[in-house]
């Protein structure tokens, strides 16, 4: 296994240009106010002036989340192929090879194993910035190896969501990974696994109805847009206007959906707490 | 010729059905309120024969026109409005069907039907979308797009048969579950995935059957089973063509639509091919719309066998092979594992 805990993934791009600009400074779609790139990424990716949450890369959240230098990747073997033949005004093949040139990664998962303020764990996140974090095969089988892995090491699981969805370009075959990573949480579960699933923004489709749902305690970051149906759908089927904060994280927190809003600086030790109080440390 | 849902691949063998209609009201002594144009007038023995001559014609376009059909307009037949429904299914097939409503939770969805019933020799829990025939019923279905409270019901009567080693026959038909504010405040999402999970480890043999269309999360949601198998015209895929149109192509047009259902691959062959199912159930010539108690005949040959088979089964291994038939679906590229770079 190769140690590359301690590089540091600046280079890795965010996941909209329109959010993030190129530039010293960028405004805050938070609080609308500019502010200085360099104090918001020291500060977790949060807005130093409203705390609102960017967005962030796997590799990122991996050493927010980790402690300094004990991550430890597998599964990265792993790359896409086309075995649809896709194509739409692109080929799934020349999307994927623009994806894997503009991030450095091979698809939209990392996992391994790292300590969380000292307690082992199998960590497991999903990269909105490669094709917006959307699951087929191999995200797919990297989910699916954490959690049979945090069941043979009998590890407490951590899987940090971020996704539109199923993955389209890998159409029948995408919609069979719901299946497959969720029966793998079944045998984990009857393993007495500890799931700990955190949403971020946004978490929808086939992500959110299979694995991230699935969590024995399910933390979301604030705002964070969570739903099956993405809201256009929504909007277009009930023709209405949807109710303020629909499908955000304190919705959800109120409609019994999900246990605790965490904000990310509280993430590390919310995650080490948990895993105290199930004795899984 | 009802002037239903006509689709534009069928305009051939409407023609010869009307020339048909009016030979046949001819020959009744009746002269045709909508007479083909090109009906000759003939003596009654020509008639006759004409007439059968047209029906071999008829038999002959049905099949050339339903074995070429395009992913597309195999989802405009799985649409088709008589196109067979669970409810009709449960009808041709089981004598004493006893639906069983509710989740205990929050309602009864009846876009999602669930009942013990009798196939051939076998005691099962049916359970199936519903998209409704009457108007009302439409509504009151959503189309058959089910609710939370659908998927949790199916779960509940899932549970309930494992507890009786009563095996489980579901029929998938929607075109996905219902995109609304209620739905979400009460977890679809969660609902779906619960189902997945729970599914994928009940001791009882499921087998499940994409009887129309088989849209989505939606569809998974009742069909983690042992066996899967779809009808000739039926589709199954991650989005309908016209969302993944409205998405990739930015436009959900007749040309979009088209390019979208033939790269989705989404038809039975399709699925089969990329181990997603298991088999592939004939339909009557020209669909099952077009016969629908046939269609129930072969669903209800299968079923009958699929389950003989997996009767014999101990729940355990059962169980494991449900698992590995899901777990090793996928494709990617997996090279050796990277070498521990010394110094
Ligand atoms: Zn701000």
């Amino acid at each position: 296994m190769t140690k590359v805990a301690a590089r540091t993934w600046t280079e890795i791009k965010p996941a909209r240009k329109a959010v993030i600009p190129e530039g010293l400074w960028l405004r805050c779609p938070g609080c609308s106010q500019m502010v200085y790139r360099k104090q918001m990424e020291s500060n977790l990716h949060c807005c130093p002036e409203c705390q609102h949450h960017f967005r962030v890369g796997a590799a990122e959240r991996i050493r927010q989340l980790a402690d300094e230098g004990s991550f430890e990747p597998l599964f990265t073997n792993l790359s896409p192929t086309d075995p649809l033949k896709f194509k739409d005004v692109k080929t799934y093949q020349d999307r994927l090879v623009a994806e894997q040139a503009k991030s450095r990664e091979a698809d939209a998962c990392k996992a391994g194993t790292c300590f969380i303020k000292g307690r082992p764990a199998l960590v497991c996140v999903l990269d909105l910035s490669f094709m917006m974090g959307s699951m087929g095969s191999v995200v797919g089988e990297i989910v699916t190896r954490s959690i049979e892995a945090a069941t043979e090491r009998d590890l407490p699981l951590v899987i940090v969501s971020g996704s539109g969805g199923a993955r389209m370009q890998e159409a029948g075959l995408s919609l069979m990974q719901m299946a497959k990573s969720s029966a793998a949480l079944a045998r984990f579960d009857e393993a007495g696994g500890l799931f700990i699933s955190v949403l971020t923004d946004p978490t929808t489709g086939g992500v959110t109805a299979s694995f991230a749902m699935l969590g024995d305690v399910i933390l979301a970051e604030p705002k964070a847009l969570i739903g099956f149906a993405g809201p256009r759908v929504i909007q277009q089927t009930i023709r209405q206007e949807l109710p303020e904060g629909f499908q955000r994280s304190e919705y959800l927190l109120e409609a019994g959906m999900i246990d605790r809003v965490v904000a990310r600086p509280q993430l590390r030790s919310e995650i080490a707490r948990l895993i105290d109080y199930t004795g899984k440390a | 010729m009802a002037a239903f849902y006509q689709l534009e691949f069928e305009k051939p063998i409407l023609e010869i059905e009307r020339e048909i209609e009016t030979l046949e009201a001819r020959l009744a002594g009746r002269e045709p309120a909508d007479a083909a144009p090109d009906a000759q007038p003939l003596s009654p023995d020509q008639a006759l024969r004409r007439v059968e001559t047209l029906r071999a014609q008829r038999e002959q376009t049905l099949r050339d026109v339903y074995t070429r059909l395009t992913a597309w307009e195999t989802v405009r037949v799985a649409r088709h409005p008589k196109r067979p429904q669970t409810r009709d299914y449960i009808e041709l097939m089981c004598k004493d069907f006893c639906e069983l409503h509710g989740d205990r939770r929050f309602g009864d969805d009846p876009a999602m039907v669930c009942g013990f019933g009798r196939i051939g020799p076998h005691r099962c829990l049916l359970v199936g979308h519903q998209k409704g025939r009457t108007t009302q019923e439409k509504l009151a279905c959503h189309f058959g797009c089910a609710h939370p409270e659908g998927y949790r019901k199916a779960l509940l009567k899932m549970q309930l048969a494992e507890k009786y080693r009563v095996p489980i026959v579901t029929f998938v038909d929607t075109p996905g579950a219902y995109p609304g504010v209620g739905a979400e405040q009460r977890g679809q999402a969660e609902a779906i995935a619960v189902n997945l999970r729970e599914m994928s480890r009940l001791h009882t043999p499921i087998v499940s059957i994409v009887i129309g269309e088989g849209g989505s999360g939606g569809a998974l949601g009742i069909a983690v089973a042992d066996r899967v198998a779809m009808l000739t015209h039926a589709w199954y895929s991650v989005i309908s063509p016209e969302g993944c149109a409205a998405i990739l192509w930015k436009q959900a047009n007749e040309q979009t639509n088209t390019a979208a259902a033939k790269a989705l691959k989404l038809t039975a062959r399709d699925n089969l091919e990329l181990g997603i199912i298991d088999d592939v159930i004939e339909e009557p010539i020209g669909g099952a719309h077009r016969d629908p108690a046939g269609a129930a005949r072969n669903l209800e040959s299968w079923i009958i066998s699929a389950l003989a088979d997996l009767k014999q089964q101990d729940p355990a291994s059962l169980v494991e092979r449900r698992y590995q038939r899901f777990r090793r679906l996928g494709q990617y590229i997996e090279t050796a594992p990277p070498v521990e770079t010394l110094g």
